[in-house]
Formats: C-alpha cells, structure tokens, sequence
C-alpha cells in the first residue's frame, strides 16, 4: 500500500498554511497602526479552516464574460475587527490587541509545527522500522 | 515562498516609520530658522500613510503594506515676531517662525519610535517562525 502523504499528514499542512496567513494579516494590521482610515482584519479560524478541508461549490465559470470565481485562499474570508474604541482618524487597529493575538499565533504556528514535524517522524520510523 | 511576505510588510511600516522619524527630526531641527516673510519660513512636515491599495481591494492578497501618499506641510499660520533688531527682520520689524509644534513633534517622535520597535518584534517573530519551519523533521 502507498503511502499517502495527505492521509498521513492530516490538517496539519492546512493549518500551517491557515496560521501563516492569519500571522500575515495580523503583521499588515501592525504594519498599518498609523494609517488614517485603515480597518483591522483578521481570519476567522474556524470557519477558514473548515472551508478550507472540505469541498467548496464553486460557480462554474463556462464563458468568457463571466465574471471568475472567487477563489479565496484556502477559503479563507477576512473579516473587520469590530474596536474596543475607536480613535478619530477611522483607524480600527489596537496595537496591544494586534501584539496578544499575533503572539498567539505564533505559539499556534509552532504547534502546528510540531504535530507536523512529530508526523514525519512516525513516517521515517514506520520506514526504518525502528523504535 | 509566500511567507516573505511578512518580512515585506513589517518592513514596509518600518519604512514608513522611518521615514516620519525623519520629518520629525527635520521639524525639530528647524524649529527655530526664522525668515522675513510668511511665505519662505519653513513649515511643519507632516507624512500622509496610507494601506497599499490594490492590496485592500483585492481579497486574496488582503495582507497590505503600508505606504507614504506623500508629504504635506502644515496649514497653521507662521508665528510672527516683532524683533526689528533682528538681522532678517521685514520692513515692519517682524520675524516669521516656523508652525512647528516641539510638544506635538515629540510626542510624534515617541509615537513613530513605539510603531518601528512593534515592527521589529513581528520581525523577529516571523523569522524565528521561519527558521523553526526550516528545521521541520530533523
């Protein structure tokens, strides 16, 4: 029997590229502290995560003047951060909160890491059949 | 790889910070060059940042980088000084000083350095992140 890697590896492939993303948005949100009018986002995990390992319809796109599909990334959606409180220059980002839910992230990040790396260990030891 | 892409955009705010140190410190420095008239005294420099466009409109590529739109210089009126001992005094003996805030200028000043360090951690969050990924399995 064949291994397959996607059998084998799980969601943890999907979830690595899932927090990859989400530490991008939440960067461009630091990144954008400052910027009058600037909306913070961010990706809703579980849903993000749920589109993204099941089938999604997608609208057929048979002629050339329709318009494409959208295709989000991994089905993921941003959605705008609703502020605890708002500043005059329609600027909705928090730095603290930006700074608690990247270093979540992270942390998120490396144990996504981690399952995954602890995958291909039990893939090399079922190779070599060693303990 | 697409996870540069942090690295762009950390970098992009740290640019922009940068760059709004700069006026500051050119505020700060000129704080105190007087002129003759209204209309040649230096006047207070101000970035306009703005989120990368096409960035914000286009869902896929949500993560965007800051950018500077431009710089403006501010509207308040020069402050006038009646010195008609001064070297570059007018006619009437007036002398125009710049419309440069010192408090609100360093205020700014700790602002834009808070934002720059803020980047720098993302910075170094995403490259231990990074090189973590890169030791994946061994």
């Amino acid at each position: 029997m064949a291994i397959s890697f996607n059998a084998a590896l799980g969601n943890s492939p999907m979830m690595l590229a899932l927090r990859e993303k989400r530490g991008e948005i939440l960067a461009a949100n630091m990144a954008n502290a400052d910027t009058p009018n600037f909306k913070a986002r961010d990706l809703d995990f579980s849903t993000a995560l749920k589109q993204a390992t099941t089938e999604q319809t997608l609208l057929a796109h048979t002629q050339a003047g329709h318009f494409a599909p959208e295709m989000p990334f991994l089905g993921a959606r941003l959605k705008y951060r609703n502020p605890n409180q708002v500043s005059l220059d329609g600027n909705t980002v928090e730095e603290h909160i930006e700074q608690a839910k990247f270093a979540e992230n992270s942390l998120q990040y490396q144990a996504s890491l981690q399952f995954l790396g602890g995958k291909f260990n039990e893939l090399r030891s079922a190779l070599t059949g060693q303990v | 790889m697409s996870s540069l892409n942090i690295f762009d955009i950390a970098g992009s705010g740290m640019n922009a910070q940068t760059v709004r140190l700069n006026l500051v410190a050119s505020n700060i420095a000129n704080a105190n060059s007087v002129s003759s008239s209204a209309g040649d005294v230096y006047k207070s420099r101000q970035p306009v940042f703005g989120a990368e466009l096409k960035n914000v409109i286009d869902a896929q590529n949500a993560a965007s980088k800051v950018e500077i739109r431009g710089i403006v210089e501010s509207k308040a009126p020069a402050v006038m000084e009646y010195a008609p001992n001064h070297p570059m005094a007018d006619k009437d003996g007036y002398i125009f000083k710049p419309n440069v805030n010192s408090v609100e200028e360093m205020a700014n000043m700790m602002s834009a350095s808070r934002s720059y360090q803020n980047n720098i951690e993302v910075l170094n969050t995403a490259k231990q992140m990074m090189l973590q990924t890169l030791k994946m399995g061994q």
